[in-house]
């Protein structure tokens, strides 16, 4: 076991250089995932055969295809994933010029700001957690992923993904939270997902100011962001598996790399 | 505020007896087996020699961790008192602005629902509930006064989100119960947020509290920037500082630190 070493790598070039690596960004988010579910459910290990032609082309230090391990270390790269998702969708709205669109609400601006902030250390820290248990093959490598559904211009539909980003880290922590063998990573991850809980109600306020959104109302459509465990309301945030995560936000076509999740946690 | 002066009064004392020891937090690991080995390395401790609060260690030993049924009751009585306190306030006529009753109105709904579901996971378990006395002997103008009510309110909702993260590691010999909880968790932190927001406010809580806000033993140790064993203090100047790091990075209570504060106002 190696000790905790911190080896924060912070993409200074990501703030200052934001236009030169979101072009790069763009470039590398042409070779789009196309597929129906992230995931593979069988029982082979990560192998060959699961590394598409795409990632062989680019190299085997482009990794496409990444196998999440097992136990706390599925649970932590999961973690990490999605951090590295936030982050990278907030470093496209917060410039050196500014948000990408046009804020109306005060404060605005400083919210999506802190938002960004909070993410690349939540990101940064999982690295730096990861690196001090496994061997860098063990750990998820920095992921590309293909934001050109976004119009970053638009308010509204900038908000409207940092609403889902958020209401779904919410999730994925509740739902990976009794998955933790490991109760001192429990209460880290206890850290983490109320502050994506706070960032979630303070969005859904930006959406629609001064209503009952920060805690209710739609997660998708057609599905309510809160459920009833049993009280008498729809009072509680949901506890959602790391597949079901990973397979929803698959759909979002965010993410160029392909999960191996058939060793991760489920109960 | 006198208020104020009693919280100070008890910050700070049940911290410092809470403290874990090294040994202890050895037995923190719920499992072993297949994660011994790195469960043996005590992530939380791998900075040596840094003084940490019970605030930022608050995983009890094992064998000082309360039983599932007293926290139960413990979230109950936390949630008798949202519940009773958001109650009055919404029946006083002139004390909530009209534009924002719709939002207390929503959260006295959610804290009505927790406190079913809790007394009916409890059955025949479940304390009563307690009298409650908001004006803490008339020392606080809590109901005519709406700045006084809406600061009462952030610090309990800040506190029920570091009450149920400080229980996280207790529950986790029961992961249905755990589950449960970090749903309602993350349910208060959003209230949280929206309240602390409506005060001009962040959402998130900076350093040791925010400024304007007063109520000191609701945010003791909050200030904390060691997470995992990592000091985190300097590596994030870019990206919002020392500031943005305790914001990321929400603390728990322990169960002595919160009963503290609420049985302040309990008759």
């Amino acid at each position: 076991m190696k000790k905790p070493v911190i080896k924060v790598e912070l993409p200074e070039t990501e703030k200052s250089n934001s236009g030169k690596s979101r072009r790069k960004f763009l470039k590398l988010g042409g070779l789009a995932f196309v597929g129906t579910s992230l995931f593979l459910t069988s029982c082979e290990p990560e192998s060959e055969e699961f590394v598409t032609a795409d990632a062989r082309a680019k190299g085997v230090n482009n990794k496409r295809v990444f196998n999440l391990g097992e136990g706390d270390r599925a649970i932590l790269n999961y973690a990490y994933i999605l951090e590295q998702l936030e982050a990278a969708f907030y470093a496209r709205v917060v410039t050196d010029t500014g948000l990408s669109y046009s804020p109306v609400e005060p404060n605005e601006e400083q919210i999506l700001t802190d938002i960004y902030y909070h993410e690349v250390i939540h990101r940064e820290f999982f690295k730096t957690a990861l690196n001090s248990f496994f061997d860098p093959g063990e750990i998820a490598p920095d992921l590309e992923f293909d934001f050109s559904a976004v119009t970053f211009s638009n308010r509204s539909n900038v908000l409207a993904v940092s609403q889902l980003l958020e209401d779904t880290g919410v999730q994925a922590y509740n739902g990976a939270g009794k998955l933790l063998e490991n109760t001192e990573f429990l209460l880290l991850a206890g850290k983490i997902v109320s502050v994506e809980a706070r960032h979630a109600s303070a969005i859904r306020d930006l959406i629609n100011p001064g209503s009952q959104d920060f805690a209710s109302g739609d997660y998708v459509l057609g599905t309510t962001l809160l459920t009833d465990i049993g009280g008498s309301d729809l009072a509680y945030d949901r506890a959602t598996p790391p597949r079901d995560i990973l397979a929803a936000v698959s759909d979002t076509g965010f993410l160029n790399t392909r999960f191996i999740t058939n060793n991760i946690p489920t109960a | 505020m006198n208020f104020i002066d009693l919280l100070d009064k008890i910050s700070g004392k049940e911290a410092l007896e809470e403290k874990s020891s090294r040994r202890e937090s050895f037995q923190k690991i719920k499992r072993i087996g297949k994660q011994a080995a790195l469960a043996s390395i005590p992530f939380a401790l791998a900075a040596t020699g840094k003084k940490t609060s019970a605030a930022t260690m608050a995983m009890p030993a094992a064998s000082a961790m309360a039983s599932p049924t007293d926290i139960l009751n413990f979230a109950l009585t936390l949630e008798y008192l949202e519940r009773n306190f958001y109650q009055i306030g919404l029946d006083t006529t002139g004390l909530i602005p009209e534009k924002d009753k719709d939002v207390f109105a929503l959260i006295l709904d959610h804290e009505k629902s927790h406190v079913n579901f809790l007394a009916a996971a409890l059955g025949g378990l479940a304390d009563p509930e307690p009298t409650f006395d908001f004006t803490v002997g008339g020392a606080l103008d809590t109901f005519t006064d709406y700045g006084t009510f809406l600061l009462l309110s952030q610090g309990f909702e800040d506190t029920g989100v570091r009450a149920y993260k400080g229980q996280a590691g207790a529950l986790a010999i029961d992961n249905t119960l755990l589950e449960y909880a970090l749903q309602i968790h993350s349910v208060e932190a959003r209230h949280a947020s929206q309240v602390r927001r409506m005060r001009g406010e962040k959402g998130w809580i900076t350093g040791n509290g925010s400024v304007g806000t007063a109520i000191a033993a609701v945010y003791e140790g909050e200030a904390n920037t060691v997470q995992g064993g990592v000091e985190l203090k300097g590596l994030f100047d870019d990206f919002g500082g020392t500031a943005a790091i305790t914001e990321a990075f929400d603390e728990p209570l322990s169960m002595a630190e919160v009963n503290a504060i609420a049985g302040l106002f309990i008759v």
